[in-house]
């Protein structure tokens, strides 16, 4: 056996033998210390102090015992009481999880993170369609009890990209406002106003078909009576 | 069947998952008390502390990047809630104090005995280490955390790591022989 000659290198490796002993070494590591210990008998003497402390380590760390259940108690009462201060983190999370276990079952797992990315961001725009017909002081909400009927009427679905200020902008533009929406399940469609008067068929259609080359901000639009 | 991996676990927590965070107390109590305790020295301030552990694991879960173990990271939260408290009362806190504060065992007649057992006698001594030397020790042998990882609960190099690995090992040795056992090293 050739003990290590370079007293620099064997100080490197005595200092791995604790990582050794305990099997945490990388396997580069490992082999360099198993090939050091095989030719030193000073440093596989040392080796064995080494496993000594680390049994006897364990040893004590197992006598030590363990909490009582009051530290488990007082964990869960600590969280209960918080979430009962503020519990938006589990709603909101619970909203947005059952909305992707609900498309989960629906299509492969592969798309679900898509369709619910999808939903989310309709749901996000019906929000913010939400706060243009408050701003714009409709008198209920989106869903509207009682939609005017006065007037020229379209539906409208936004695209998906669409922000706020995009909707606020495109409705300005043409004196529209929604009056009335979502109206269906998915939250995407909405009533849109075009006038304030019964305007002809064809003077709607035209409106409608200028919008309809907005789409980056229309998804889908047709005159509605 | 397999267990669910801790870092699927802190995903559930981060989503309020109650049962999940039963799961990682059950898991990993034992151990980190035992971590805090050996810090602390005292066992109603160690089961407090983990209850704050695990209380800032909930609160902080969405916030794991999974760059380290879960058991690793949540050592470090220990570490930090232990130092903190020690700080709190620092007249409890010894450190090389404690050391030397080690009855002489030549003078004790139980002692004497007890030099026959070296095992019990290295135990001995590995409690009196410094809080420095005990975390060391225990995170490398009892919580077989690799340098990496001891470098990252503790927030020191790597090299500083082995270093005071060497240095905790070799007041163990001293602690032992000044108790009558010379084990031949250093």
């Amino acid at each position: 056996m050739n003990a290590i000659n370079k007293e620099p290198e064997r100080h490197e490796i005595e200092a791995l033998l604790p990582w050794h002993a305990a099997g945490t070494l990388s396997r580069r590591d490992a082999d360099r210390v198993e090939q050091a210990l095989a030719g030193d008998r000073e440093l596989a003497r040392r080796y064995d102090l080494v496993r000594e402390e680390l049994a006897e380590t364990i040893h004590l760390n197992e006598t030590l015992g363990a909490p009582s259940a009051r530290a488990m108690e007082k964990l869960f009462a600590a969280i209960d009481a918080e979430e009962a201060r503020s519990p938006r983190r589990q709603r909101s999370f619970d909203l947005a999880g059952r909305i992707s276990e609900f498309l989960s079952s629906l299509t492969p797992r592969a798309l679900a993170w898509s369709a619910t990315a999808a939903a989310v961001a309709i749901l996000l725009q019906a929000a913010v369609i939400a706060a243009i017909v408050v701003k714009e002081g409709a008198p209920s909400g989106p869903s509207l009890a009682s939609a005017p009927s006065e007037g020229s009427f379209a539906v409208v679905r936004f695209a998906p990209q669409a922000t706020a200020n995009d909707i606020t902008n495109f409705l300005g533009a043409y004196k529209a406002t929604v009056v009335e929406g979502p109206l269906n399940m998915g939250g995407q469609l909405y009533r849109i106003r075009l006038s304030e008067t019964k305007l002809p068929k064809d003077e709607v259609g035209k409106i409608v078909r200028q919008m309809q080359e907005e789409s980056k901000i229309v998804g889908f639009i047709a005159a509605k009576e | 069947m397999q267990s669910t991996s801790d870092e699927v676990l802190i995903g559930r927590i981060a989503n309020g998952d109650r049962l999940a965070m039963q799961v990682l107390y059950a898991r990993h109590h034992v151990r980190v008390f035992r971590f805090v305790v050996r810090l602390v020295r005292d066992e109603a301030t160690a089961e407090d502390l983990i209850s704050e552990v695990f209380l800032d694991v909930w609160r902080q879960a969405g916030r794991f990047e999974g760059r380290s173990a879960v058991s690793t990271w949540m050592l470090a939260i220990a570490r930090f809630k232990a130092l903190s408290a020690l700080r709190r009362r620092p007249d409890q806190e010894l450190d090389e104090e404690t050391a030397g504060a080690i009855e002489d065992p030549s003078d004790d007649p139980a002692a004497v005995l007890e030099k026959k057992d070296k095992s019990a006698m290295l135990r001995k001594c590995l409690t009196g280490l410094s809080a420095e030397h005990r975390e060391i020790i225990d995170l490398v042998y009892y919580h077989e955390k690799s340098v990496e990882e001891v470098a990252e609960i503790v927030g020191i190099p790597e090299n500083t790591v082995k270093t005071r690995m060497f240095y905790a090992r070799k007041r163990l040795a001293e602690l032992v022989k000044a108790a009558g056992i010379d084990r031949g090293w250093p």
